[in-house]
C-alpha cells in the first residue's frame, strides 16, 4: 500500500538520478542512432526533410504547452523562433570568427552531416553551437516572460492579438538591425575584419544580424543528432509537465480560469511559466533551424506562426503525441501533394485489417475509407499537382475540424491512452 | 529633374502601399500638413474596416479574423471587375461613372461573401467555446487568402488599379515663399486631391448612415438587443440569425468600400496573401481595440488615431517602424485600459 501514503519516503540519490537522467539519455542515444545509422541510408532530400520534421515537432510540442495545456491562445510563436535563430546564429558565426578565425564548420562527429567531415567526437565548435542554442532558448524565454506578463490581464482573443503583434514587432525590429559583419575573401581585409569583430565584442555583435538581407554563412551544425536530441528533450519536458501537479494546474486553468483561481491555482504564475517554457523551446527550435538552412532571411512572419498553430489544433489541443503526428504529416504533406501517390493500396490494407479485427462492425468505416480513396483517385487524375492547394486544404481542415471535432484529432488524449485504459479495466476485472 | 531640388515636387500618389514618405527638407508646416492629410485619409479607411470588426464583436463576441481578408478582396474584386469591363488597360478611358460601378459591385460581392462565411463557417459554431470560433476564423482567413492566390483566381502577382477617378487637385495650401528665385511661380504647397476628399466624404457618410441604421431603425434596435443579450433578444422575438447575417453583410460591405478606396489611393495592389494585407487588417483591428471594441464611435476615432500615429511616427521618427508603433500602442492600451477609449468592461463569470 506504499502507493497510497500521503508523504512518500524521499528518494535515494541513485533513484533520483535514474528517474531524471535515464529517459533523456535514452532519447539522446536514439538520436545518435538516427544520426549515425539511419540517416546515411536516406537520400539528401529525405534527410533534410527529416530535419524539418524535427524542428517542427519541437515547435508544435512547445506551442501545445501554451495553447493546449494552459488554454492561452498564442499565435506569435514564430517571433520566439526568430529570436532564438538570430541569437544562436550570432553566437556560432561571430564566435567561430573570434575563436577560430573563420566562419567554417568546426564540429565533431555529432554535428557533421557526413562522418568524413568530422575531426573529433565533440569539439569546441560543438560546444559553441550548444552554447548558441541554449542562449537562443534563454533569450527567447526572457521574451516569453515579457509577453506572458500582459497575458495576466487579457482574455483569449485579446491575447491572440497581442502575441501576433509581438511576432510582427520582432520581425520589424530584426529587419532594422545593422548589416552582418561578413569576412571578405581578400586575406588582408579578412584579417582586418576579424580584428574588428574581436574589437567589437559580444553583446554588440549579436545586434549585427543582417537586417532585411538576412544572416548568412551560419555554420551547418544542426545534425540529426542535435535536432532529434532536442526533440527527445522537448517531448520529455512536455510529458513530465503534463503529468506533474504543475501540468494539472495548467489544465485546470484551461478548463475554467475562474474556477481554477477559486481552487487556489496561481493563474498568473502558471500562464507565465507556460509562456516561458514554450518560448524557450521555440527559441531552441529556431536555433536549430538557423543552423540547418544556414541563411536566415525573413521567414518568421505570422504565416509561420499559423503553420505551427495548425499543427497543434489538428493534432488535438493538449495532446503531445497528436501534435507530433500532425507536425510530421504537415511537414510531409507539401512533398506528398507535389506528386500525389495512389492512396488505394494503403486503404485496402487498412480495410482488410479492420475487417480482421472488428469483423462486420467495420463495414461503415470501410465504406468511408473506400469513398475517400475513390475521391482521391479522381482528384489525382483531374488536377495532378496538388501543392498549390495545400494551404486551402489545411484551412478547410481547420474549419471542418472545429465544426465536427472541436477538440482536434486526439483532444487531450495520447495515442496509447485507449490501450492503457483497456489494460487498467482488465486489471480491475481480474482483481474483482 | 536634375539640379532642381526634389523637395517641392511633392506628389502624394505613391505607387506602392504605404511607402516611406518622401524625405524632404520642406518647411515644417508643409511636412506637418502632408502627414496630417495622409494620416486622416488612411485613418478613415482603417475606421471603415474597424467598424466591421467592432460590429461583429458586438453581436457575436469574437474577433472575425477573416475581416481583413474581405478588405483585401474589396481591392482585388474591384480590380477584377475593372479588368472584366476592360477599364484596366493602360490606354483605356473609363467613363465618369466607373468609380461608382466598381465601388458598388465590389461592395455587393464582398457582402455576399461575408454572408456566406457567416452562414457556413460561423453559424454552426454559435454555441461553441470562443477559442474554437477564433481558430475557425483563422481558418477562414487562410482559406480566403490562399484561394484568392490561386492562379485562376487573382494569382500571385501585384495588380495595378486603373485611374478611374480624374487626378484633380481640388485645392492646395501654400506654405511659404517660393524657394527657388529662378522659378517664382513654384510655391511650396500641400495639395488636396479629389481622391483624398472622396475618401473622407464617403467614409464619413457611410459612418453616419451606419449610425442612423444602428440607432434609428428597428433593425438597429435588433442589433443592439442581440449585442446586449442574445438569448433574451431571441425570446423577445428578435430574429437573431437574420440580424447576425445582416451585421456581417454590412461589415463586409464597409470593408470592401475601404479596400476599393485603398486601391484607388495606392494603385499597386499587393498579391492576395501578401503580408501587407494582413498587417492592414490587423491595424484596423487595433483601431477597433483602441477605440473600445464593440463600440462604433470608438472604432471611428480609433481608426483615425491609428492612421495619424502611423504617419506621424513614419514622418518624424522612423518610417521602417510604422508597424511597431501601432502594435506598441495596442499593447499599451490593453495594459492600461483593456476596454479601450469608449468601451465598457464586462465582468467574467463562471
Amino acid at each position: 500500500m506504499s502507493d497510497l501514503t500521503l508523504h512518500p519516503a524521499p528518494l535515494t540519490l541513485g533513484e533520483t538520478l535514474r528517474r531524471s537522467l535515464l529517459a533523456p539519455l535514452i532519447g539522446l542515444a536514439l538520436a545518435f542512432v538516427i544520426h549515425r545509422f539511419i540517416v546515411p541510408l536516406l537520400n539528401p532530400l529525405h534527410a533534410s526533410l527529416a530535419l524539418d520534421i524535427g524542428v517542427n515537432i519541437i515547435l508544435a510540442v512547445s506551442l501545445t504547452i501554451v495553447n493546449g495545456f494552459t488554454g492561452q491562445f498564442s499565435i506569435g510563436h514564430a517571433g520566439f523562433m526568430a529570436i532564438g535563430a538570430f541569437t544562436a546564429a550570432g553566437v556560432t558565426y561571430y564566435g567561430s570568427v573570434m575563436l577560430f578565425g573563420s566562419e567554417a564548420f568546426a564540429g565533431g562527429i555529432l554535428s557533421a552531416a557526413e562522418a568524413g567531415d568530422a575531426t573529433g567526437f565533440f569539439t569546441s565548435g560543438d560546444l559553441l553551437f550548444l552554447a548558441g542554442c541554449l542562449l537562443g532558448g534563454l533569450i527567447a524565454g526572457v521574451a516569453g516572460f515579457a509577453v506572458g506578463l500582459p497575458s495576466l490581464r487579457l482574455r483569449g482573443d485579446y491575447l491572440a492579438i497581442v502575441t501576433l503583434g509581438f511576432g510582427e514587432i520582432v520581425r520589424s525590429l530584426l529587419e532594422q538591425s545593422p548589416d552582418q559583419l561578413l569576412l571578405p575573401s581578400d586575406p588582408a581585409a579578412r584579417a582586418a575584419q576579424i580584428e574588428h569583430i574581436r574589437d567589437v565584442g559580444f553583446p554588440t555583435l549579436l545586434i549585427h544580424s543582417g537586417g532585411a538581407i538576412g544572416f548568412g554563412r551560419v555554420p551547418a551544425y544542426a545534425s540529426h543528432f542535435w535536432v532529434y536530441g532536442f526533440v527527445a528533450l522537448t517531448i520529455l519536458v512536455a510529458f513530465r509537465l503534463k503529468a506533474s501537479s504543475h501540468g494539472r494546474a495548467m489544465l485546470a486553468i484551461r478548463e475554467n480560469e475562474v474556477a481554477a483561481a477559486s481552487m487556489g491555482v496561481p493563474i498568473t504564475r502558471y500562464k507565465v511559466t507556460a509562456f516561458v517554457i514554450a518560448a524557450c523551446l521555440a527559441g531552441i527550435a529556431g536555433a536549430l533551424y538557423a543552423h540547418q538552412v544556414r541563411l536566415i532571411p525573413d521567414q518568421f512572419g505570422f504565416q509561420r506562426s499559423f503553420d505551427i498553430l495548425i499543427m497543434v489544433v489538428l493534432g488535438g489541443l493538449g495532446s503531445i503525441s497528436g501534435s507530433v503526428i500532425a507536425a510530421i504529416i504537415i511537414t510531409l504533406l507539401p512533398e506528398i501533394l507535389r506528386s500525389p501517390p495512389p492512396l488505394w493500396p494503403v486503404m485496402l490494407v487498412i480495410i482488410a485489417v479492420l475487417f480482421i479485427v472488428r469483423g462486420r462492425r467495420a463495414i461503415r468505416a470501410a465504406i468511408v475509407l473506400a469513398a475517400v480513396a475513390i475521391v482521391w483517385e479522381i482528384v489525382r487524375w483531374v488536377v495532378g499537382d496538388l501543392s498549390p492547394y495545400r494551404m486551402i486544404l489545411f484551412a478547410l481542415a481547420l474549419i471542418v475540424m472545429m465544426i465536427l471535432r472541436p477538440q482536434g484529432l486526439l483532444g487531450l488524449r495520447e495515442v496509447w491512452d485507449k490501450w492503457i485504459d483497456r489494460r487498467r479495466a482488465a486489471k480491475v476485472e481480474a482483481a474483482a | 529633374m536634375p539640379g532642381r531640388p526634389q523637395a517641392y515636387a511633392l506628389r502624394l500618389r505613391p505607387s506602392s502601399p504605404l511607402p516611406a514618405p518622401v524625405s524632404y527638407t520642406a518647411r515644417p508646416v508643409q511636412k506637418f500638413l502632408e502627414t496630417l492629410l495622409n494620416g486622416v485619409s488612411v485613418g478613415s479607411l482603417y475606421a471603415l474596416v474597424a467598424l466591421g470588426y467592432t460590429m461583429v464583436y458586438g453581436v457575436l463576441r469574437f474577433i472575425n479574423f477573416a475581416h481583413g481578408d474581405i478588405f483585401m478582396l474589396g481591392a482585388w474584386v474591384s480590380l477584377a471587375v475593372a479588368r472584366a469591363l476592360s477599364w484596366a488597360a493602360p490606354d483605356a478611358n473609363p467613363p465618369w461613372y466607373a468609380a461608382i460601378v466598381l465601388l458598388l459591385t465590389s461592395m455587393a460581392i464582398c457582402a455576399t461573401l461575408g454572408f456566406l462565411v457567416e452562414r457556413f463557417a460561423y453559424r454552426p459554431l454559435r454555441k461553441a467555446p470562443r477559442l474554437n470560433v477564433l481558430i475557425t476564423a483563422i481558418g477562414v482567413s487562410l482559406f480566403i487568402q490562399n484561394f484568392a492566390q490561386l492562379e485562376w483566381v487573382f494569382g500571385v502577382n501585384t495588380g495595378t488599379m486603373p485611374r478611374v477617378l480624374p487626378d484633380v487637385e481640388l485645392f492646395s495650401i501654400t506654405c511659404g515663399p517660393p524657394p527657388d528665385p529662378a522659378e517664382p511661380e513654384v510655391y511650396p504647397k500641400v495639395s488636396i486631391y479629389l481622391i483624398d476628399t472622396l475618401i473622407l466624404v464617403t467614409s464619413i457618410s457611410l459612418m453616419l448612415a451606419l449610425q442612423w441604421l444602428v440607432y434609428g431603425t428597428k433593425l438597429g434596435l435588433g442589433m443592439r438587443a442581440v449585442s446586449h443579450d442574445t438569448t433574451t433578444a431571441a425570446l423577445m422575438g428578435v430574429p437573431v440569425d437574420r440580424v447576425i447575417s445582416i451585421t456581417f453583410i454590412i461589415g463586409s460591405a464597409l470593408a470592401a468600400a475601404a479596400g476599393f478606396f485603398f486601391a484607388l489611393k495606392y494603385p499597386t495592389i499587393q498579391q492576395p496573401a501578401g503580408a501587407t494585407w494582413v498587417l492592414l487588417g490587423l491595424k484596423a483591428f487595433v483601431a477597433a481595440v483602441v477605440g473600445g471594441i464593440g463600440n462604433m464611435r470608438g472604432a471611428m476615432v480609433g481608426g483615425v488615431i491609428i492612421g495619424l500615429l502611423e504617419w506621424f511616427g513614419a514622418a518624424y521618427f522612423s518610417p521602417q517602424l510604422r508597424d511597431v508603433y501601432v502594435f506598441v500602442l495596442l499593447i499599451v492600451v490593453l495594459l492600461v485600459k483593456p476596454s479601450g477609449l469608449f468601451g465598457s468592461t464586462v465582468p467574467e463569470k463562471v
